[in-house]
C-alpha cells in the first residue's frame, strides 16, 4: 500500500506555492510583484541613505547564468538526498528478503 | 534573509563574525564527535546538508505579493544540533555568496547567524519542547521547521533594525518585518510540511540512527512498526 500521507503533504505545499501565482494573476515584476524580499529590503536600506561599501567578487553575468547556478545547487542537494535514501530504502528491503529466508530455513529444518 | 554583500556597516560585520564564528567552530568539533561515535549517521548529515541546499534554492512565491526562500535548517538542527547546522547553513552561504551574489562575504556573519545559528537553534529548541509534552515527532519537527524558517527572517529584519534604526529601531523594525516576517509566514509553514516529509520517511527506513541520536525514543519506533508491519 502506498503511504498517501506524503502525498497529501506535498499537495498542500504545492497549494501554499500556487494560491499566490493565483491571487495576483497577469500581474508581473513590472507592476512590483513577484520581486525578492532580499532586494526589498536592499531597496529601504538605501533609501535611509547609505550606500553599500563593498561589491560581490562576481555576480552571474546574467539571469539565465544565475538560474543555471540555482538549478545547479537545488541539484546537488536533490542527488545526495535521492541516493542516501534510494540506499536505505534498498537496505530495508534487503533486510527484509534476509529475514524471510531465515524463517523459510527454520521451517525447513522443522519439516526435516 | 541574505543581507546582500556591503549592506551592513563594518562594524556590524565584524561583531557578527565574532559571535557566529565560535559557534561555527564548535558545530565543526561537535560534528567530528557525533561522526566518530556513530558513523552510521554521516549520510544524515549529508542529507541534512543538502537539505539546506535544495530549500535555500528554492525561491517562493508568498500571499504577500514578494518572494522568498525557505532555509532548510529546521532538519539538521533536530537531528544534529544548532552548531552542527550552523556549520551546514555556512557552506550553503558561501556557495550563494561566491556563485550567485546572493548575500556576501562581509555580511556572512550576519547571515550565517540568522540562517545558520538563530533558526536551528529555535528549532531545537521547540523540539525538545514539544517532546517533553509528550507528543508525537511529526508534530515536534514540523513545529521545529516552521519556527526554524520563521524566526531566520525575524532575525535578518532585527539585525538591518539594528544596523539601521531610521527614524527609529521600532519604525525600522516594523518595515523590515514586513518585508521579510509576513511573506514568509506561508512559506515556513510549506518548510513545516516539506521537512516532515523528509523526516518521516527516514522514521521509516533507519529508525535506528535517530534512536542513537536521541532524536526518537525507542518506544516510538516500536509504534511505527507495528502500524506499517514489513518495512521494519
Amino acid at each position: 500500500m502506498v503511504d498517501k500521507k506524503p502525498i497529501i503533504l506535498l499537495c498542500l505545499v504545492a497549494i501554499i506555492a500556487i494560491t499566490p501565482l493565483v491571487m495576483y494573476s497577469g500581474l508581473g515584476e513590472d507592476e512590483g510583484y513577484f520581486g525578492g524580499s532580499d532586494d526589498a529590503a536592499g531597496e529601504l536600506i538605501e533609501e535611509t541613505g547609505y550606500e553599500p561599501w563593498f561589491n560581490s567578487l562576481w555576480e552571474p553575468p546574467s539571469g539565465e547564468i544565475e538560474s543555471l547556478l540555482f538549478a545547479l545547487q537545488a541539484a546537488i542537494g536533490a542527488i545526495i538526498i535521492g541516493y542516501v535514501l534510494g540506499y536505505y530504502q534498498g537496505q530495508a528491503k534487503a533486510r527484509k528478503r534476509e529475514e524471510v529466508d531465515e524463517q523459510v530455513m527454520s521451517t525447513n529444518k522443522i519439516s526435516k | 534573509m541574505h543581507i546582500m554583500e556591503g549592506f551592513l556597516p563594518w562594524q556590524w560585520c565584524l561583531f557578527w563574525y565574532l559571535v557566529a564564528l565560535p559557534v561555527v567552530a564548535y558545530g565543526i568539533i561537535q560534528i567530528k564527535k557525533i561522526t566518530d561515535k556513530h558513523p552510521e549517521s554521516k549520510p544524515l548529515l549529508a542529507v541534512s546538508g543538502a537539505f539546506i541546499f535544495i530549500l535555500s534554492s528554492l525561491k517562493l512565491p508568498s500571499v504577500t505579493g514578494s518572494c522568498s526562500h525557505p532555509t532548510g535548517n529546521g532538519l539538521g538542527a533536530v537531528l544534529f544540533g544548532p552548531a552542527v547546522t550552523s556549520v551546514l547553513g555556512a557552506i550553503v552561504l558561501v556557495f550563494q555568496a561566491l556563485l550567485l551574489a546572493h548575500g556576501g562575504l562581509t555580511t556572512l556573519g550576519a547571515n550565517i547567524f540568522s540562517m545558520g545559528i538563530v533558526g536551528p537553534f529555535a528549532a531545537w529548541l521547540v523540539y525538545k519542547g514539544v517532546k517533553k509534552i509528550g507528543w508525537g515527532p511529526s508534530i515536534g519537527i514540523f513545529l521545529a521547521a516552521v519556527m526554524g524558517d520563521w524566526l531566520t527572517y525575524v532575525t535578518t529584519a532585527t539585525q538591518l533594525s539594528l544596523a539601521f534604526p531610521v527614524p527609529t529601531f521600532g519604525e525600522a523594525f516594523a518595515k523590515f518585518m514586513i518585508v521579510f516576517a509576513y511573506t514568509q509566514v506561508p512559506l515556513a509553514i510549506a518548510e513545516g510540511l516539506l521537512t516532515v516529509v523528509i523526516f518521516e520517511y527516514i522514521m521509516k527506513l533507519r529508525p535506528d540512527i535517530l534512536i542513537k541520536l536521541k532524536v526518537i525514543k525507542p518506544e516510538k519506533t516500536e509504534e511505527i512498526v507495528e502500524k506499517m508491519p514489513g518495512v521494519a
